[in-house]
């Protein structure tokens, strides 16, 4: 019984994605019947090179994918050589949670709203400090080389790498390392780069690829902040998709498949990046410099944190003022007065939104939940780990969401499905699952197993011993699990948009719709209203069990 | 790439299907569009999926009224589906006919014309002719203005029915100019001694999309082949020059041209901002409505073209597979009616251009039509006047493609 959820928890993940990448690559080379497409054929293939600018939205594309984890990266690191153990570090700890569940889409507006010509930080220097009566006339948002769109990405990232780098290492005993190193006259920020850096760095090799899928691939922020003459690959593929020439669906294939080869150059360029960095790394340890570049490298790793958490916090603040401000004529630095109007006019367009949102984000947690407790708990009585690799979890990362959901599109239009919400869960679980196997395990697997082996011993049953010993004391760490699957649902935006066909929307399928059309004040009230959720989540996450186990210290130091 | 529109490219591909005449028949066997109470009838507890561009939440909030209208009036279940532009839904009908499905479509009602409407028509996937046959059609007094049964020199022959009327307008900030440029050519030679200050909504934006049918109109001496189906060779010689010209004018846009805003939202926006001081709207309320908002300073004027901008009506249809026709037709009748279409106008609420006949109205009803005068940020009636008829709906692809890849990469 358990073990057929842990084989349906692969199937589900890897069956779509396998199946949807194949199928979308028919109609790319002319096969695809519904549209008359019966003959094999490269006439997409033609056309897709022959649209204008295709050239450098694949270079953008790629570019994003290469530079955002490479800085984003650097700047982890340079922050965890630097201020491991410092006052800062704790206090970052505590937020990179909270930060990790602002949705892309939203962070991306409040970026927007903070950068542009006419934004809150242009406002807040002029006319002082730049002398600006009226804004400058600067392409800053939606630049051409998409260099607002690479910080959004990177101010995003930062703090998933760092949860994932906080999450590894342990493993690494950093602690002796430094000391040993500190010994042999190392400073500490060297020391950490020395020792500590290459051994972290093939831990969290996965999710660093997963950010170069995503950064290359992808649609909200890329839609919000990305260059617009001509837009990133994956917005071209989405607006093909979109557009009423339905013969535009064989081009939009064809983007898809070149949207996964783009993605994949830029992962096979990181990987020669991994291999003249560790060339690098080997000169570098071997030279034994001791003191040479830690006062660099201690400046810019204190910084970095603080900066991006700063351009987060600012961005914040732009949604927050725009979301409760009346007329606001630039150079003033405040509105001119204050107003609940755009929550009081957005009241009744929010409800059915939300109301999908909550359904679709609990129903897909809920079923990930069962999967992957139920996989995690068979790997528990069988007594041996789950013989999958882990890459396979990690599949709805590491290829393009729009390649394999245009796949899944194709195949229900072959099948003449209708788009339903059943459809829309499916799609989010495939993202879902991933991130609660991984934020589950860990916990899962470190749980004594002398716990459950007293409960047998007292004459419980396997299933006694589950519901009355295991689960309460991994109340918390399946509460986290719960947050971060629903703050996932809760931010995706493709998989919504292309599952739900537009008759089912989320507060983020509508607040990106809402890109083009939208005052700023609504978008703001859209956006807060799209970070709060997760936000609310981890907070219950954070709360319950404290609650729960009001009576118990143990098992508040336990958390 | 040929400069071949939509239309044919649409109607190319459903060549390849065996032709079914779909259109005309369908309704539910009971239901009869002579017999309305009966009509009410069949559509009490149906959901009407109303797709209509829902890129401004003027609109999409007297959608919400309509809705709380529909469902307390009719038991109607109005769901309005947000498509960011037209051509979305097209394509979904389309999409459906050609995996066979019939009569089970997921758009009911659909806020539609010009060449969306030419492409369905021609291509037999419209529900019809039913919209005469609504109780309120007669309030638009259809035989004194014809253009309520023309949608861009298209024969409408009741296939849709017509909803609000909308026509280009200009507006600026009278804080920063005196007087605004009042042609085409002289907002070439405003840009120039003013850049930075203008820009216009990427086609296929409508709002782009209507800025250059203007400027065509304008420098091709609205030229008649402007008004029959586009070929290579006329299109060709009639845009030739508005290419000069855009090449001349981009450079004096906002972000020097590298950028282009995506909606008459974003316009606006960025007049809000400061960032321009002129700008276009297809709303003529727009300004005023702004202004009355907030988003624009009080300093806003609105004012038309000297040798008047397009001007049009925009209507209702339902495809010919839409599962709730009954309820589509219910609703849409609720839209034209003298109290949807009061609301509608009113600058607190859409602030859009009624496309009833107002004079036909008796007193009372008429004064809820007048709520816009004797504000300065209003459009005057006098300008309004003056208006050009729409090129034919041909014309608006070829011109967006051709946009497109003309300057789609910087």
């Amino acid at each position: 019984m358990l073990r057929w959820a842990s084989h349906s928890l692969i199937f589900l993940l890897a069956a779509p994605i396998l199946l949807g990448t194949f199928i979308a690559s028919l109609p790319a080379f002319g096969y695809f019947p519904p549209l008359g497409g019966d003959q094999f054929s490269l006439d997409a293939w033609r056309q897709l090179f022959e649209v204008p600018g295709i050239t450098q939205s694949v270079a953008i594309s790629l570019a994003s994918g290469v530079l955002t984890p490479l800085i984003a990266l650097a700047l982890v690191f340079l922050y965890l050589a630097s201020a491991t153990g410092s006052n800062l570090d704790l206090w970052i700890r505590r937020l990179v949670s909270p930060l990790l569940s602002f949705p892309h889409a939203a962070a991306a507006f409040g970026l927007a709203f903070l950068i542009a010509p006419s934004g809150l930080l242009s406002r807040l220097l002029s006319p002082g400090l730049t002398g600006w009566e009226r804004p400058p006339d600067l392409l800053i948002v939606n630049d051409t080389w998409g260099l607002s769109l690479l910080l959004g990405l990177i101010v995003k990232e930062v703090p998933f790498l760092l949860l994932m780098s906080l999450a590894a290492l342990p493993q690494l005993q950093p602690g002796p390392r430094i000391e040993v190193a500190r010994s042999l006259g190392y400073r500490p920020t060297l020391a950490w780069l020395k020792v500590v850096a290459p051994g972290l760095y093939p831990l969290i090799r996965l999710p660093v690829i997963a950010v170069i899928v995503f950064a290359s691939a992808t649609v909200d922020v890329a839609l919000i902040l990305g260059p617009t003459l001509p837009p990133t690959l994956s917005v071209r593929v989405l607006a093909w998709f979109n557009d009423p020439d339905l013969s535009f669906r064989f081009v939009a294939a064809a983007g898809a498949l070149l949207q996964l080869g783009t993605s994949l150059l830029a992962v096979s360029i990181w990987l020669l990046l991994e291999k003249s960095f560790a060339l690098l790394w080997r000169f570098w340890l071997s030279a034994g410099g001791r003191n040479i570049g830690e006062g660099t490298a201690f400046v810019i790793g204190r910084s970095a944190m603080p900066t991006v958490l700063l351009v987060i916090a600012g961005s914040l603040v732009a949604l927050l003022i725009n979301a409760f401000s009346g007329p606001w004529r630039f150079p003033s630095s405040l509105p001119s007065s204050w107003t609940l109007q755009h929550w009081t006019n957005s009241f009744q367009d929010l409800m059915t939104p939300l109301s999908n949102t909550l359904v679709i984000s609990v129903c897909s947690t809920v079923i990930a939940l069962a999967l992957v407790v139920a996989t995690l708990e068979s790997e528990q009585l069988s007594d041996r780990k789950l013989s999958t690799p882990v890459w396979l979890l990690y599949l709805p990362l590491l290829i393009p969401q729009l390649v394999f959901l245009f796949g899944i599109i194709v195949l229900t239009e072959f099948a003449a499905w209708q788009a339903s919400m059943s459809l829309v869960i499916f799609g989010h679980l495939l993202f879902v699952i991933p991130y609660v196997f991984l934020s589950l395990s860990e916990a899962y697997r470190q749980l004594d197993p002398r716990w459950s082996q007293v409960a047998s011993t007292l004459g419980a049953s396997q299933f006694k011993s589950f519901w009355r010993i295991r689960m309460p004391l991994l109340l918390a760490p399946c509460l986290t699990a719960v947050a971060i699957g629903m703050a996932i649902s809760i931010s995706l935006f493709l998989p919504t948009q292309l599952l739900g066909a537009g008759r089912i929307t989320t507060i983020t399928s509508e607040a990106v719709a809402l890109t083009s059309g939208a005052s700023r004040n609504l978008i703001s009230v859209w956006a807060i209203v799209q970070l709060s959720l997760p936000m609310l989540g981890f907070l219950a996450a954070l709360f319950i069990p404290k609650f729960v186990w009001r009576n118990r210290i143990g098992m508040q130091e336990a958390r | 790439m040929s400069v071949f529109s939509v239309t044919s490219l649409l109607s190319r591909k459903l060549l390849l299907l065996p032709v079914l005449a779909y259109a005309s028949l369908a309704m539910s066997q009971n239901s009869n569009l002579s017999d309305w109470s009966a009509l009410e009838q069949e559509a009490q507890g149906e959901a009407v999926y109303f797709n209509a561009w829902g890129g401004e939440p003027r609109i999409n909030a007297y959608l919400n009224w309509v809705a709380v209208q529909l469902s307390q009036r009719y038991e109607i279940d109005l769901r309005h589906v947000k498509v960011a532009d037209t051509s979305e839904a097209v394509a979904k009908v389309v999409a459906e006919r050609q995996a066979g499905n019939d009569s089970n479509g997921s758009v009911d009602l659909l806020w539609i014309n010009g060449e969306n409407f030419a492409a369905l028509k021609k291509n037999e996937l419209l529900f019809g002719p039913w919209a005469e046959t609504q109780p309120n059609f007669d309030l638009v007094n259809a035989d004194r203005y014809p253009e309520m049964r023309e949608d861009f020199t298209v024969p409408t022959e009741g296939m849709e029915s017509p909803w609000t009327r909308s026509q280009l307008i200009f507006y600026y900030d009278s804080q920063w100019i005196a007087e605004p440029p009042r042609s085409i050519r002289e907002i070439l030679a405003w840009t120039a001694d003013n850049p930075g200050e203008f820009t216009y909504p990427r086609p296929p934006a409508f709002l782009g999309t209507t800025f250059l049918k203007q400027a065509v109109l304008e420098l091709s001496n609205k030229d008649p082949a402007l008004y029959s189906p586009v070929s290579d060779a006329e299109f060709e010689r009639v845009t030739k020059p508005l290419w000069e010209y855009l090449d001349a004018l981009h450079p004096n846009l906002l972000r020097t041209g590298r950028y282009f805003p995506s909606s008459a939202a974003e316009l606006r926006r960025l007049m809000g901002d400061g960032e321009t001081s002129l700008a276009m709207a297809f709303n003529p309320n727009e300004a005023l409505l702004s202004v009355r908002s907030g988003e624009l300073p009080a300093s806003v004027r609105s004012y038309v073209l000297t040798s008047g901008t397009i001007g049009n009506v925009s209507f209702l249809a339902i495809p010919y597979n839409a599962r709730h026709k009954a309820a589509a037709i219910v609703a849409s009748n609720f839209l034209l009616s003298v109290e949807a279409q009061a609301r509608a106008s009113h600058p607190d609420y859409m602030g859009s251009t009624t496309v009833l006949s107002i004079d036909d109205l008796d007193v009372d009803e008429r004064r809820e039509f007048n709520e816009t005068n004797n504000d300065p940020a209003a459009i005057s009636a006098g300008d309004l006047s003056r208006k050009l008829a729409e090129p034919h709906p041909s014309w608006t692809p070829a011109l967006e493609r051709a946009w497109i890849q003309r300057y789609s990469v910087r």
